[in-house]
């Protein structure tokens, strides 16, 4: 029996998006990647005595963008405030967070599940700073005996998104993790490198009674910063969960960290005493009033969100299934869009685009963006094979060409001479021959086994080396064979 | 009294302030008068008044996002009790 026909999973998120500024979000410091320990740091960001913060406006920018992607109210009038916490990760003992006053609320993305379209709410979404990095001296954060700190991180500029508890499934949640994080990458809210920590997830999960309608208590996870250990963390603990619930136990409400190695969670417990943030007004920082100019100046710069494109392009006759492919990422989404203003047959171009294409991105382990053809060029391709000057079967050659050397595909046909005959003339030479050659198989046909006509064809194809048109040759061929 | 011998505690331990058994008697004492001073406040009548978020009447001080250069790191870590191949060491955390 499996755990869900007992319990309903209840889940909520929240999510840490580092936004897309070049300095952090209350001094100059670079928000570059990969810098040395504490080199991206000055007096401020390190709290130093007697500095004050200054609010990046791109910072401002960004959060309004991403709350109108989420279809949340920006808030006319919005401030900061302190989180005290102590906590060597903060050099000030406190985190400048939004409290009760967040930039956007009451918001909601859409969701495709199996059920159809499901609408999860998007509570609220605040502007803070990033915490410093601890590097620990053990496997884990629970088996160190000391902790060395970089404050690179500390100051760049986050925006907290929190979800309703609106979730029932891990698939659910995965589905909400995709479009949250491919909608801040399509507005440039955020880069969105899972990889490095630019996106990272904390996992709200209770389990109730299947028909209950009262929420169980939850565990919170943080810090899971790719959709597989969301997923693997989400089973663990709703087995953790289950087995407590199902012993006559009671969960404990926790915050909780994932040890990816072990693939289990464990508890935090030691900190929960600190959980009393005593927020109080930042007054170091005045208030931000947000006029409706500027919300709907930022509202113009909105692109055609990851939803709408994957309608456009249905409409235009992709599947639902590959509409869904190309929007994944907007580097694709975009390369396609581009192909697409020089190519009619949309649905040719996708199967191109899609596959090898795509798997020669794989096999030589670079983006699209940095793709070594360029979407003029695959479109290019794709004419060629519907006006009927090279074959598809030519085209797969001809697409590794490109990739291989950068060349146009009409300029590969050329030098290669791999342009289809699709003269009546040499077809019929070639033609003959094959006749010739194939007397059991001529007779075959004559006797009434269509069948028979698909060997020559096929011969006649080899003989040309694949570049006879095939629709030609069939008509050739039966015109001959009378 | 506005505040109990347990909140001065709990604070303290928020604070990671280690306080002797005189020192919280003498801190409850004088966190609670200065708590009833404060409450003269709830005499006046709020009911109209706008919450204020900031005494000064500034709003969206702003700055535009452009690098600055970072302080070297041998400034950086010139305060730091303790410091180790350019990082910060602290004690085990948790």
């Amino acid at each position: 029996m499996s755990v869900f026909d007992r319990y309903e999973m209840v889940c909520g998120v929240e999510t840490h998006v580092e936004l897309a500024t070049k300095t952090k979000i209350f001094c100059g410091c670079t928000t570059e990647f990969g810098g040395e320990q504490n080199t991206h740091v000055c007096p401020v960001c390190l709290g130093l005595p007697g500095v004050l913060p200054v609010l990046n406006r791109e910072v401002v920018n960004l959060a309004i963008k991403a709350g109108l992607a989420l279809n949340c109210e920006i808030a006319e009038f919005s401030k900061f405030d302190r989180k005290n916490y102590y906590y060597p990760d903060l050099p000030k003992n406190y985190q400048t967070s939004q409290y009760d006053l967040p930039i956007c609320k009451n918001g909601w993305l859409m969701i495709e599940t199996a059920e159809g379209q499901k609408k999860i709410g998007i509570t609220r979404a605040h502007m803070e700073e990033d915490a410093g990095k601890l590097v620990h001296g053990g496997e884990t954060i629970t088996t160190s005996d000391e902790s060395y700190v970089d404050y690179n991180r500390t100051g760049v500029p986050l925006l907290e998104i929190v979800s309703e508890p609106d979730m029932r499934s891990i698939s659910e949640v995965l589905a909400y993790l995709e479009q949250l994080v491919q909608i801040l990458e399509y507005t440039e809210v955020s880069d969105c490198r899972l990889e490095q920590g630019s996106v990272r997830f904390d996992i709200n999960v209770s389990l109730r009674p299947r028909g209950s309608t009262e929420l169980g208590i939850r565990t919170e996870t943080k810090n899971l910063n790719s959709f597989s250990s969301v997923r693997r963390c989400m089973e663990y603990e709703i087995a953790r969960q289950a087995e407590v619930l199902d012993a006559g136990e009671k969960v404990v409400q926790e915050t909780r960290t994932w040890d990816e190695g072990r693939g289990i969670t464990l508890s935090l417990r030691s900190k929960e005493e600190a959980h009393d943030y005593r927020y109080f007004p930042e007054p170091d920082l005045v208030p931000m009033v947000i006029d409706r100019e500027w919300v709907e100046e930022i509202r113009k710069t909105l692109p055609e969100l990851p939803a709408a494109r994957r309608e456009r392009l249905q409409i235009l006759g992709l599947s639902a299934y590959d509409a869904e492919v190309i929007t994944s990422s907007k580097g694709l989404a975009d390369f396609f869009d581009k192909a697409l203003r020089q190519c009619e047959d949309a649905k040719s171009l996708t199967n191109w685009v899609m596959g090898d294409f795509t798997r020669l991105l794989k096999a030589n382990e670079v983006s699209v963006v940095d793709s070594p053809i360029s979407p003029e060029q695959v479109a290019e391709m794709v004419n060629l094979i519907e006006k009927g000057t090279i074959s598809g079967k030519i085209a797969k050659s001809v697409i590794e060409e490109m990739f291989a050397t950068g060349k146009d595909a009409s300029v590969i046909v050329k030098e290669k001479g791999l342009a289809q005959i699709s003269d009546e003339s040499a077809l019929i030479k070639i033609i003959d021959e094959v006749i010739a050659a194939n007397p059991a198989s001529v007779e075959d046909y004559r006797a009434g086994k269509e069948r028979a006509i698909g060997f020559l064809v096929g011969q006649v194809m080899k003989a040309s080396k694949g570049q006879a048109n095939p629709g030609l040759v069939n008509k050739l061929l039966k015109e001959r064979l009378g | 009294m506005k505040i109990s011998r347990k909140d001065v505690e709990h604070v303290a331990l928020l604070a990671r302030l280690e306080l002797t058994e005189q020192e919280i008697e003498q801190y409850t004492e004088q966190l609670d008068s200065i708590l009833e001073y404060a409450a003269t406040l709830d005499r006046l009548d709020t009911e109209n008044v706008e919450p204020t978020a900031h005494a000064v009447p500034l709003h969206n001080v702003l700055r535009a996002d452009e690098v600055k250069s970072s302080i070297e790191r041998e400034k950086a870590l010139q305060n730091s009790p303790d410091a180790e191949e350019g990082f910060y060491r602290v004690p085990r955390i948790v």
